[in-house]
């Protein structure tokens, strides 16, 4: 009885730590949020609150009324068309590598796949002049494809996947080719449906790393219409510099779409960071 | 894992050729070509505009040439990034940890907390940037309204010495600690609860099982938390970019924003990548010896 006594009281003092530092982590949120929504003399006034005395969407129509260098709602759409189609293509070559190298037998096959992989050391700050000098020379500067191909040739979803489709079993594929199916046939109606937990794991995982990405749109866009958000923001920062409301409101808006997709993929999220590095 | 499994037998090995063909065309044009090419640009004089100059070891030379204006950028970009990684590594490890071992218990709201701590790691360095530039707002932001409110004077968070450093830690920790705690809590949740079982028969106490147990069994999570942070933040471009803008004077100013400017503004694109090469390799070199150091035996 006592010594439940005791884990009850540790188990009180730690939930209440806890709470305090979930409320500590919450507040730049939180201000964030009360911020963009209450007028601007609210925010610069003597007096201060939490949250709004005076609740407005001021702050947040003002993000709709894009300047030539503002435009807010354009990069947010290609932000999305951008994560889009490089996930899709991504996903989808990646995954084609990974059920060659995970069920089929070819020559040099091990010596590619670690030769692939140990590229993995080398750090991405290398090849950020000559990514830049090629996506020049194919004249996608200010192109959503300068920010949706160089992307494609990482091979960190191929390690993943590959580890996923080696853990499938076996007799499935076996069963498929006595039915006469032939490779391409196994690859999509067998190994891809069985492997959907990792597919949306990396998909998510790919998804977030392009959508949230800051300094390589920086440098391959000079055209402002052309930023993706993250990238945008920065313009917005130097052009709002001193309209408190409006800068929180952009930095809420482009908190949106990241939020939907931890709010809903939230066991995703885990397993993409889990099933990368520490496991086996 | 792949012991005693038999793989498919292809008549036509070219067929699974064409599986990887795909991979192996953006990885040879995006990865393979662009790492050697870095080198060969490396021995260039190059605006960008003009017909490349060789100009062999120079752009390395320069570097290492004490007294050159872009050396003495390049080291002291160096020597801040070094101060970011010391400042930022070792809270985030610490706190993710003792995150993750709070989280561990079966507290009630374990989920929402979890939650909570994780989401600013879903957010972009930009967004996360204008959050904290007005959190550290010299007059409204809250930070100075509450030091205020206890009788102490303003800080100058983004534009003092060694403020800047601070705030730039305390961003980069909100940020980054619930990515790890997450691997944390991986880590943890893989250790057989048989093994604390047995300890506590044997009359261990919880600090002897959280040092003879949880710390040896989560050693590997240790080492991959602790090569990735490391590699993270020393690529750090966007905190400083727009909370300190590389502020006060260059004290904040960090590699990553010296070899962009160096490239992209100055358009020297032979001494950006020599500076890119030394960087990267450092880079390979730290995590090696990281591993080499931390390795667990068997």
């Amino acid at each position: 009885m006592k010594y439940l006594k005791r884990i009850k009281i540790s188990y009180l003092a730690l939930f209440i730590i806890l709470l305090v530092l979930a409320f500590l982590w919450l507040v730049p949120v939180i201000w964030m949020l009360s911020t963009a929504f209450r007028p601007e003399e609210e925010s610069i006034g003597i007096v201060f609150h939490w949250l709004p005395q005076k609740f407005t969407l001021e702050n947040f129509k003002g993000l709709f009324e894009d300047t030539s260098d503002v435009q807010i709602m354009r990069w947010a759409l290609n932000s999305t068309f951008i994560a889009v189609v490089h996930t899709v293509l991504k996903l989808t070559i990646d995954s084609l590598a990974a059920f060659a190298f995970a069920r089929l037998t070819f020559r040099f096959k091990e010596t590619i796949f670690w030769f692939l992989m140990s590229t993995m050391m080398i750090p991405g700050v290398i090849n950020l002049i000559p990514v830049y000098i090629l996506v020049d020379k194919f004249h996608w500067i200010d192109t959503p494809w300068a920010m949706i191909i160089p992307g494609l040739g990482g091979v960190f979803g191929v390690f993943l996947l590959r580890q996923f489709f080696e853990g499938l079993p076996t007799e499935l594929d076996e069963a498929a080719r006595i039915d006469g199916a032939g490779l391409f046939r196994i690859y999509i109606k067998i190994i891809m449906p069985l492997a959907k937990p990792a597919l949306t794991a990396l998909a998510i995982f790919t998804f977030m790393g392009n959508w949230n990405d800051f300094l390589w749109p920086l440098i391959v866009t000079n055209d402002a219409s052309q930023r993706t958000l993250p990238a945008g923001l920065s313009i917005f920062q130097g052009e709002y510099m001193i309209y408190k409301g409006k800068l929180m409101a952009g930095a809420a808006f482009s908190a949106i779409l990241p939020l939907v997709f931890f709010l809903f993929g939230q066991k995703y999220f885990v397993k993409g960071i889990t099933l990368g590095g520490v496991k086996e | 894992m792949k012991n005693g499994k038999t793989k498919l037998k292809v008549k036509n090995e070219w067929r699974a050729y064409l599986f990887i063909l795909p991979l192996l065309f953006f990885f040879v044009l995006f990865l393979v070509v662009p790492t050697i090419q870095s080198i060969f640009i490396s021995f260039l004089d190059w605006d960008f505009l003009t017909k490349p100059k060789f100009v062999g070891l120079d752009n390395f030379k320069n570097l290492f040439t004490p007294g050159t204006f872009d050396s003495s950028q390049f080291w002291l970009s160096f020597l801040n990034t070094l101060i970011f990684v010391l400042c930022t590594v070792p809270p985030i490890v610490l706190l993710s940890l003792i995150f993750a071992l709070m989280l561990d218990k079966k507290i009630p709201g374990r989920n929402v907390f979890r939650g909570i701590f994780y989401l600013p790691a879903v957010l972009s360095v930009s967004c996360v940037a204008l959050m904290w530039v007005w959190m550290f707002d010299n007059d409204f932001g809250i930070l100075n309204i509450y030091i205020q409110k206890f009788g102490l004077a303003k800080v100058n968070w983004l534009t003092d010495m060694p403020q800047a450093w601070i705030s730039l830690t305390i961003v980069t920790v909100w940020w980054c600690v619930g990515g790890n705690m997450v691997l944390f809590l991986a880590g943890l949740a893989d250790i057989p609860v048989t093994l604390y079982e047995s300890t506590r028969i044997d009359g261990a106490n919880s600090f002897q099982q959280f040092i003879y147990i949880t710390i040896p069994c989560l050693k590997r999570t240790l080492l991959y938390v602790l090569v990735m942070t490391n590699l993270a933040q020393f690529n750090v471009y966007g905190q400083p970019a727009m909370i300190t803008g590389g502020g006060p004077g260059e004290s904040t100013q960090v590699l990553m924003m010296y070899i962009r400017n160096v490239a992209f503004s100055q358009f020297r694109m032979g001494a950006s990548t020599a500076m890119s090469l030394i960087m990267g390799l450092f880079l390979i070199g730290f995590s090696v010896l990281q591993f080499k150091a931390l390795k667990p035996k068997a």
